[in-house]
């Protein structure tokens, strides 16, 4: 007795301070709050009032979505289900479809009142029931749901059949080794035809689910036909579903393929941003043979795409924006007029202000230059210090073609006297003298004198590297680099130290007089003092160096001023539509981490390819995403089959320390191993092989594969593929043994390699070998005496001793 | 195709988990949140990546919402549908705040099962949504607000905003079923004004983004005429005589009206579903018809004492009479940002043709001539009620047959700043 009065009470008590357990809940620890739902789940009395039952089951399905494990008060749950009360039902079901897969055996109990509600005359509450029975996805029950799911294709409320239709997706996705039940697919197939556009698209859904593994639903003629027919029916969600099936359609003759054409006419401006870029999906794929009638549809979408990318929706905007970037890769000229409408707003995030700048930079012409140079000097004292920095960088890019103003402006940035923007200036007049020579009379102006306003080590890496290529025009470099080698001591960034050695060497070499004294000084520290390997590494190759005299000091260092590769950058050429049609409408254009913001954070020109867009056709297998990782160097023996990975070449390979020294000291034997013949013959290069195992790509020609080298500015001069199908280990997995003859670009090693140093160093060594010719370093080294194979390894092999 | 979907609160709270295809754990909400305030700055990137999964999230009303999926869907699709089902949710709750899906969250998981099923969208319409959600209210008095109202929980706040005015347009839909005849629909013009003017005082770009928003509480409601101005044009080769034109450039309508009186009379013909739809859209590039509302006349100067002077003249070119009200004493007040370095100046109203002057002191440490150079540029906010920059007007509204009871309707234009700089 007492303990029901108490009990009691505290009901009142819950009852009069509702307010404040509902707002104390999430706050409680989670035990507590189970242990209090249970009590009242259990206690008849709120059993007995609906509203009550109901709010208490509110509040169970609150610390669900708050977190709170509440899959204990499963069994109290199912009793609560069976009730008139639809509301009460609904609440129940999300429970219980959150919960089933942890409790199949009491799952069970639920699947006779979801059957019983089949049969229930409301067409809600069918199709209420049917949805959840499919929801609980326990495969123990498929039995179960056969039957009413069978029953609920005909029935003869649409809103039944729309979720039947779907069920059988589930159901097949439950059980996914089973058999095709082609009579539910045939069914299916029929109910294309349906009179509800919700349950065709839901057709279309379910059968490409169910018949995934022959490759989706089958789209005929007569049912392209009838969904083009039908798409005015639906809304926009299933206009965009059937716009994408029908891709898979190859129209037979072409005065089909133009009738269908001029049927989408209508989806291609569609004011709703999903339903025009399906349409645009759909044109790309069905005629790429036809670049016309791609370049009409292309102009046609200008219009609703442009108005996307003014919607209120930011993130609208923003995909619009990445999409219109996919558009001007092939039609650079499309929305120059438009320039204005990517100006930046005041108050727009800091990404979608960065993508637009690099849609300005597109789309700058003679005679929107002094507009767009304008507004983007506004940007560059933005407060957000990212959004100054790619404005900077922008203004940089568009100095290729119009080097006069920009540099005007850059050098007008320069007097602000703030660090970041002095940073990102100075990095983009490096840039930008890289590219343009002519430039430099005025960059070796400008650059006195900033090296107060200098904080980060980008910046001063990149002022080092001017004053080093630069040095016998800019009057101060010695002095500069006097102040450097001063503060040597506290220096803490390595990328600066091993920039600073490179530029007193060939400042030393230009003007030696005033810096030999604080070379010698700067070697000293750096030979004797410096903990760092990479450094005393370095300074020692150096030292030995300056030792074969100053001639062969002067072949090392003093290499290009530019980039080799000038002429054909400027003007970039506009790629066919092929190349990014796959990609449109789809994440990835949203996800490119764009070339240009990655400006700010390397190191120095001449390890980047400016150019990173391959001009030849790449297969799609090959790309040089930045979130591919490659496999490289693995012993193939002794790798377990791993799931398919694409082939791709990545800019800063991952390589541990350890696996780096693994595979050096391995070379050689499995050089000795294949043949000896061409270590003698490739003097000049070094030799580099990589173990690659990939899925079979055989799709992937040499062609391929050596423009995807290419785009990381390795040539290649001898190349092999072997293909051993070892299946009997491997299983489907074939394995790809390549051989990699690399011919290094004869770039002058006065490169740190770790431009970024985040990055570990083992690999930045390996691109250290990798960027610096073995000619040249054999010449200068040990003239004559030995093979570049054995410089290579000695040099690494010192890293690595030491380290 | 959605795999999972998640409301989180700005603070990472969750507030709607619901997963639909089971192919992957309930540990991503926390994944996403690490990668949104692993970030810096506090607009991360709209897509996001971990392992095979994307996140596709966007932000309304402080919160998040997100999409997960597996596989690579149109990003356009997933945001739209994130984007409806905000407006949804606000349709249904009234407005969109934490506080108002945390109370709401019953109604918002049962919306999303009639709207999402299996990852595929299934309806976003309001009218079909109606059946369903409005059975289920008749059958059984409801976990709505409503339900929760009559606990005495939060009948402070619906009362709150039944007495600001402005919200009158922010309740459920579905309370028109509740209180009974009191059926009103609001026609909002809205237009956002992008503009730049240089330092010079030349306007250098002025775009508008307009459209015309239906919000409908009316029960049943068969046919709406709207009469747009007659001189209403689209594109530049449309231009009618001399008259004060009103013209956009683009122009698109939902797919829902009906445009058979539009080319002769400017009428727009539509059957209103219950909730808010945007009825049609327009653009305008540089050729606004009026000068643009506002024009500041800055002057820079250093004093003696390494001060930095900003002299702003604000000028308001509307014509008088477009406020009625009468101007009192401006509570104008100031505000240094330093977290910005940024100056607000905040004006709560200036009437049309009138002038304001203020002048800015600031210390600034080791000010040089250069630093001159940083100043600027100057971004106003504004909202401008009875305006439209393009002039476009609401001839008339008709609602046929005319409806039982007292219906009201109501037309409301206003143009906001989008963004609104002028360079010093």
């Amino acid at each position: 007795m007492e303990e029901e009065e108490e009990e009691e009470e505290e009901e009142e008590k819950r009852k009069c301070c509702g307010v404040l357990s509902v707002v104390i809940m999430p706050y409680l620890g989670s035990e507590d709050t189970v242990r209090e739902l249970r009590r009242a789940l259990t206690n008849p009395n709120v059993q007995s009032d609906l509203l009550r039952y109901r709010n208490t089951i509110l509040k169970v399905i609150r610390a669900m979505s708050q977190g709170v494990d509440v899959s204990s008060l499963f069994s109290e749950m199912v009793k609560a289900c069976a009730t008139v009360d639809v509301v009460q039902k609904k609440l129940v079901y999300v429970f219980l479809c959150s919960y089933a897969t942890l409790n199949p055996e009491l799952s069970l109990l639920v699947i006779n009142t979801l059957r019983k509600d089949c049969q229930d005359p409301n067409p809600m509450v069918r199709s209420l029931a049917l949805r959840n029975m499919t929801n609980l996805r326990l495969p123990s029950l498929v039995e179960y749901v056969e039957q009413p799911l069978t029953a609920g294709l005909r029935d003869r409320a649409a809103c039944v059949r729309r979720v039947a239709v779907l069920g059988w997706a589930k159901l097949y996705n439950l059980q996914t080794h089973s058999d095709i039940d082609a009579a539910v697919v045939n069914e299916l197939y029929s109910l294309l035809r349906d009179t509800d556009p919700v349950v065709m698209v839901n057709c279309l859904r379910a059968l490409d689910e169910i018949l995934k593994e022959e490759g989706g639903v089958a789209i005929n003629k007569p049912i392209a036909h009838h969904l083009l027919n039908r798409l005015k029916e639906c809304d926009i969600w299933g206009q965009c579903e059937v716009l994408r099936i029908l891709q898979r359609y190859r129209p037979q003759s072409e005065d089909e393929l133009f009738d269908i054409l001029s049927l989408l006419d209508a989806s291609l401006v569609s004011p709703h941003p999903p339903v025009m870029a399906a349409t645009l999906s759909l044109f790309l794929s069905l005629c790429p043979a036809l670049p016309t009638v791609t370049l009409a549809a292309l102009e046609r979408v200008r219009a609703p795409l442009l108005a996307t990318c003014g919607s209120a929706s930011r993130e609208m905007m923003f995909a619009a924006i990445c999409h219109i970037q996919l558009l001007l890769r092939s039609l650079p000229g499309l929305m120059g007029a438009h320039y204005k409408r990517f100006f930046c707003g005041y108050a727009e995030p800091a990404y979608i202000k960065q993508r637009k700048m690099q849609v300005l930079m597109e789309l700058v012409n003679d005679d929107n230059v002094a507009m767009i140079l304008d507004e983007l000097k506004g940007y560059c004292t933005d407060v957000n210090t990212d959004t100054s920095q790619a404005a900077i960088s922008a203004i940089g890019r568009i100095g290729r073609s119009y080097s006069d103003r920009c540099l005007e402006i850059l050098t007008g940035l320069l007097g602000l006297k703030q660090d970041h923007i002095t940073s990102a200036v100075v990095q983009t007049m490096r840039d930008l003298v890289w590219v343009c020579p002519q430039c430099s009379d005025t960059v070796c102006l400008a650059v006195e004198g900033c090296e107060e306003t200098l904080q980060d080590s980008q910046g001063r890496q990149a002022l080092l590297w001017l004053l080093g290529v630069y040095g016998e025009r800019v009057s101060s470099a010695p002095y500069t680099l006097e102040v450097f080698i001063d503060g040597v001591r506290s220096e803490t960034s390595l990328g600066v130290k091993m920039e600073l050695l490179t530029a007193t060497v060939r400042v030393l070499l230009c003007r030696p007089a005033e810096t030999q004294d604080m070379l010698g000084r700067l070697l000293h520290y750096c030979i004797e003092e410096e903990t760092n390997m990479s450094v005393r590494d370095q300074a020692l190759l150096y030292y030995r160096l300056l030792h074969c005299g100053i001639e062969e000091t002067r072949k090392v260092l003093q290499g290009r001023r530019s980039d080799p590769s000038l002429g054909v950058l400027i003007g970039r050429p506009a790629e066919p539509v092929g190349q990014w049609a796959c990609s449109f409408n789809t994440l990835a254009p949203l996800k490119q981490v764009a070339v240009e913001t990655e400006s700010t954070s390397r190191g120095s020109p001449e390890h980047v390819t400016f150019d990173r867009k391959p001009n030849t056709d790449l297969s799609d297998t090959l790309n040089c995403g930045q979130d591919e990782t490659v496999h490289s160097g693995s012993d193939p023996d002794v790798l377990p089959p791993s799931p398919v990975v694409p082939l791709s070449l990545s800019l800063s390979p991952a390589l541990s320390p350890a696996e780096f020294e693994r595979l050096w000291l391995q070379r050689p034997h499995v050089l000795s191993e294949q043949d000896s013949v061409k270590t003698e013959e490739e003097e000049d290069y070094l030799c580099m092989e990589e173990r690659v195992r990939c899925p079979e790509i055989l799709h992937c020609s040499t062609q391929s594969l050596q423009a995807a080298m290419q785009l990381v500015n390795i040539q290649m001069l001898a190349f092999t593929l072997l293909f051993h199908t070892n299946r009997s280990r491997l299983g489907k997995y074939g394995l790809v043994s390549t051989k990699l003859t690399l011919h290094l670009q004869d770039v002058s090693p006065q490169y740190d390699c770790t431009g970024n140093h985040r990055r570990p160093r083992a690999s930045s060594l390996l691109r250290l070998l990798l960027a610096r010719s073995p000619a040249t370093m054999s010449g200068a080294l040990n003239p004559g005496s030995d093979t570049v194979h054995g410089h290579g390894r000695r040099l690494a092999e010192m890293s690595f001793t030491t380290a | 195709m959605i795999s999972q979907l998640f409301i989180l609160s700005s603070k990472g709270d969750h507030l709607i988990y619901k997963d639909f295809r089971g192919e992957a754990g309930i540990d991503v909400v926390s994944v996403f949140y690490e990668k949104v305030t692993a970030l810096p700055g506090d607009q991360p990137p709209v897509v996001m990546s971990h392992k095979d999964l994307h996140y596709v999230h966007i932000r309304q009303g402080g919160l998040y919402w997100v999409a997960t999926t597996t596989q690579d869907s149109s990003p356009f699709t997933i945001i739209e549908f994130l984007n409806r089902l905000a407006a949804l949710v606000k349709d249904y709750c009234g407005s969109l705040s934490e506080k108002s899906v945390q109370m709401n969250f019953a109604l918002i998981y049962e919306l999303l099962d009639e709207v999402v099923d299996y990852g595929y969208v299934q309806t976003t319409s309001s009218d079909v949504l109606k059946n369903f959600i409005q059975t289920e209210a008749v059958s059984s008095k409801p976990f709505s607000l409503f339900d929760l109202s009559n606990v005495g929980l939060f009948g402070a706040e619906t009362q709150q905003s039944k007495v600001a005015p402005s919200s009158a347009a922010t309740r459920p839909i579905q309370s028109s079923r509740e209180q009974g005849g009191k059926s009103q629909i609001f026609v909002d013009v809205i237009e956002r004004l992008s503009v730049v003017i240089g330092s010079n005082g030349v306007v250098m770009k002025a775009d508008v983004e307009g459209e015309i928003r239906v919000k409908c509480y009316m029960p049943s409601c068969s046919e709406m005429r709207i009469g747009l101005n007659e001189e209403f044009s689209i594109g530049k080769s449309q231009l009618r005589g001399y008259g004060a034109a009103v013209r956009v450039d683009e122009c698109s309508f939902h797919q829902a009206v009906r445009l058979d009186e539009f080319d002769n009379h400017r009428i727009l013909r539509l059957c209103p579903s219950q909730g808010e739809q945007t009825v049609m859209q327009y653009q305008l590039s540089d050729d606004l018809p009026t000068p643009p509302p506002f024009r500041l006349f800055p002057t820079i100067e250093r004093d003696n004492g390494g001060r930095l002077l900003i002299y702003l003249k604000l000028r308001c070119d509307l014509p008088p009479k477009s406020f009625s009200q009468e101007l009192s004493s401006p509570e104008q007040s100031c505000e240094l940002k330093p977290q910005n370095r940024s100056v607000v100046w905040t004006v709560p109203r200036c009437t049309g043709g009138t002038q304001l002057s203020a002048v800015f002191k600031l210390e600034v440490p080791g000010l040089s001539s250069a630093s001159m150079l940083e100043v600027g540029p100057v971004g106003l906010t504004f909202e401008l009620p009875k305006v439209t920059a393009t002039g476009l007007q609401i001839r008339f509204l008709r609602l046929s047959p005319v409806q039982p009871g007292p219906s009201q309707r109501w037309v409301r234009y206003v143009t906001h700043s989008d963004s609104y700089i002028v360079r010093i």
